[in-house]
């Protein structure tokens, strides 16, 4: 299981309650849930990573428990209670420090210490909270918003009131009060700003820092609700996903759509670029984890899990060599020494006149066959080696064949050949 | 000496109009012996001939102007296309019965349901998270026995005609269901009154000059809305040889092909829309066939004749549906999510890949 698990480069959580990760350089997925029993009520709503390190996962289930999930390991290792189902789901989760700052969606923002029942503090933060965030430069300050509730920063050392407050917009054409629903939110590095996306498909970008209220950028997409956002690793574009499944890159400067992602057929739930790689992963109610590259706008992974996906969570390490560190550079020096053994153990063979009972001679011939087959599995995962794969695969396969047709005088000349390639490389 | 040759680069095609011309003009003099213009003409079929291979490389019929030319010549190409098909079909057979028992199984043609796609989603029976997620899902209610159907058809407002009838022969087809007249209401008032009155599946037909073309099937306590378009309507009156009309008794119902995940999920909303217990006595059956993502109903009253042959009676309307989009939800088609949407330019690029 731990194994497994150290392989993992995205977590998923899913709403049959199970955590599901996937090692995308592998292309496999394993499941990782508590028992055989499977309920509803432990469908997981939040990811987050309970610390920098990223040894450790916390998600936050319907029933109100937390459970923490170590990477290494491969199982949960506790679980708590913080809240009461009637509070509605979780809607944000955050590890601080050792405690945890929890939000559900009826009910307050709480803190919570390690090891207590009680939650240490408690924001009211309205009626309806879709999303909360901790900001990832101060560790105190968070943002809320929801439906019918704008866009409000708290500060954690003084709970009464939020420090920022966000006004609705302007009064439409009519003088109607505009409606407005923050789906989700997110805190834009290098700054005090927040960009949020909206149930109405807008945009917004508010900067608590200025005298202004009201978003200070304000951009559309679609016509349908904005349900996930994310901002890539290079800034000035955030990725904004809706119910329909269609995924946009808008660039905050202007407004525009820089371009479209396809693939997803239904709604986004969640949305997250890597924090180094110009890669976004997706996940929604149509059960595919997909990958895309943000430069060309192409799909580079999609995976099947067969249960609707909530949330995911990607680890900062790079996609790509996830796979590959642990595999082919364990696998590199250890297959040059079994090559070395082999060529060591098998018998040196001279040219000799055919005979017709050569079984000196065929006995090096079948080492010579079972060593190369078990260097070519090897051989396969390493790269830069390609230009005597197909040389050894036809050799292979042409003395598979005939092994005893063949010319004898030539297989023999072919191996301290080959010997004479093999040392040369190694 | 009279013959003049047409020359061969313009004409392409003018092999038959070549031959004619020196033909016309030899006919004009007349004075020439019969064995010299036979040698003469086959001199010139012989020269027709060998230009005939003479065409550039890349040429193709559509290339000559001239319409009745090219017919001639691409009759012509059909035909000798025949003529090698009949030729390979008659070695085939013969060597297939000289072979005789040897012979190698007939090949299968390729049909697009054969050469499908392989899709991921396709659900495996043994699949445990699968059958927890269909276990527990919306019409886990339904499965479970725990509720009855009851169905609400409606129309879109003001219908008319045909309509009107396809909504009373469905009514006849479900068992428990109820017509109702859609006086302009909203749908999203519409399901609340449905869900206390306890009404479990809400059916719009949505009608286009006077012609049904839309359905929205709402599961109600807070299931999956989806939405099909509905074409070839077929009403009682215009299906040929049909039976006496439907009566009473729940009918079976048969599901076929709905293989992946997507699949499952329509194949399970149009089952709830039936009692669990079918009554045998009736003997109809109502049918949802997918085949390449469109559904087609029908509904028969079968009778066993002896125990190998069985005669089925048409009764009831048939129409084919296919889904546009499946919503998790009541019907809220503004901000309801979807999870699934066809996609026409995504989805339909392939021939040979279904959703359903």
């Amino acid at each position: 299981m731990g194994d497994r698990s150290r392989l993992c480069s995205v977590w998923l959580g899913s709403e049959t309650g199970i955590l599901k990760g996937v090692s995308v350089a592998r292309k496999q997925a394993f499941n990782f849930c508590n028992t055989s029993h499977l309920s509803r009520d432990q469908e997981l709503r939040v990811l987050v990573w309970g610390d920098p390190a990223e040894s450790e996962l916390l998600a936050g289930a319907v029933d109100g428990t937390v459970k923490t999930f170590s990477t290494e390991k491969g199982e949960f290792t506790e679980s708590r209670t913080c809240g009461d189902p009637e509070d509605g789901c979780f809607t944000g989760l955050a590890a601080r420090g050792s405690g945890l700052l929890t939000a559900s969606e009826r009910g307050p923002v709480r803190v919570w210490r390690e090891d207590s029942t009680e939650p240490v503090l408690e924001l009211d933060a309205g009626k309806n909270v879709c999303r909360m965030r901790l900001s990832p430069v101060h560790p105190n300050r968070v943002a809320t918003g929801g439906k019918e509730t704008g866009l409000r920063i708290w500060d954690l050392e003084r709970p009464e009131e939020p420090t920022f407050t966000a006004k609705n917009l302007r009064d439409d054409w009519l003088d109607l009060r505009r409606p407005h629903w923050v789906r989700d939110l997110a805190f834009i590095p290098g700054g005090d700003k927040v960009v949020t996306c909206t149930g109405f498909h807008q945009i917004h970008v508010f900067d608590p820092a200025s005298p202004r209220r009201r978003p200070v950028f304000e951009a559309e997409f679609g016509e349908y609700p904005l349900t996930a956002l994310s901002l890539p690793a290079a800034g000035d574009t955030v990725v904004v996903g809706n119910t329909h499944g269609e995924v946009a890159m808008l660039d905050l400067r202007k407004g525009l759509v820089r371009g479209v992602l396809k693939g997803l057929a239904g709604g986004v739930r969640w949305l997250q670029c890597h924090p180094t790689q110009p890669l976004v992963a997706s996940c929604g109610l149509d059960r595919f984890l997909r990958i895309h590259s943000l430069e060309d706008r192409t799909l580079l992974h999609k995976v099947y899990l067969k249960s609707r996906l909530n949330c995911l969570l990607l680890s900062s390490r790079a996609l790509e060599d996830a796979g590959r560190d642990t595999g082919t550079g364990g696998e590199g020096p250890e297959v040059k020494e079994e090559e070395d053994e082999v060529w060591d153990t098998m018998e040196t063979v001279w040219e000799k006149p055919k005979r017709k009972t050569g079984e000196e001679e065929e006995e090096p011939q079948k080492k010579s066959k079972t060593g190369e087959e078990e260097e070519e599995p090897q051989k396969k995962s390493k790269t830069g080696e390609e230009e005597e794969e197909p040389q050894k695969k036809s050799k292979t396969g042409e003395e598979e064949e005939e092994p005893q047709k063949k010319n004898k005088t030539g297989e023999e000349e072919e191996e301290p050949q080959k010997k004479r390639k093999k040392k040369r490389k190694a | 000496m009279d013959v003049t040759e047409v020359p061969g680069g313009q004409s392409d095609s003018g092999k038959k109009w070549m031959k004619r011309t020196p033909k016309k003009k030899k006919g004009g003099h007349g004075e020439k012996r019969g064995a010299d213009r036979k040698v003469e003409e086959e001199e010139d079929e012989k020269k027709m001939e060998t230009s005939e291979g003479v065409f550039p490389p890349n040429f193709s019929v559509s290339e000559i102007k001239n319409k009745q030319r090219r017919h001639l010549m691409f009759m012509k190409i059909k035909q000798e296309k025949r003529k090698v098909k009949l030729q390979v079909k008659k070695k085939k057979k013969k060597e297939r019965e000289a072979l005789g028992d040897k012979a190698p199984p007939k090949e299968v043609p390729k049909t697009i349901e054969n050469q499908r796609v392989y899709d991921e989603t396709t659900v495996d029976p043994e699949d445990e998270e699968v059958a927890f997620d269909e276990g527990t899902d919306e019409f886990s209610a339904y499965f479970n026995g725990l509720t009855n159907p009851k169905v609400l058809i409606t129309t879109s407002d003001r219908p008319r005609g045909r309509t009107v009838r396809f909504c009373e022969q469905l009514a006849t087809v479900v068992p428990n269901a109820h017509v109702y007249y859609r006086r302009g209401l909203a749908l999203k008032r519409v399901i609340p009154q449905c869900v206390a009155r306890n009404f479990t599946y809400l059916m719009v037909v949505n009608e286009d000059r006077k012609m049904p073309n839309g359905l929205v099937l709402c599961h109600l306590p807070d299931g999956p809305t989806a939405h099909f378009k509905v074409s070839s309507v077929r009403l009682r009156k215009e299906i040929k040889r049909r039976g006496k009309d439907p009566t009473e008794h729940s009918p079976e119902v048969i599901l076929n092909n709905f293989s992946t995940r997507l699949g499952h999920s329509i194949g399970r909303l149009f089952a709830a829309l039936f009692p669990q217990d079918p009554q045998f006595i009736g003997r109809q059956a109502a049918t949802f066939h997918n085949q390449r993502d469109f559904i087609f109903f029908r509904f028969h009253r079968y009778i066993f004749k002896n125990e190998k042959k069985v005669g089925i009676q048409e009764l009831g309307p048939r129409f084919t549906l296919k889904l546009r989009s499946l919503q998790k939800g009541t019907f809220d088609s503004k901000f309801g999510e979807y999870e699934w949407v066809l996609k026409r330019h995504e989805m339909d690029a392939c021939r040979r890949k279904f959703q359903l």
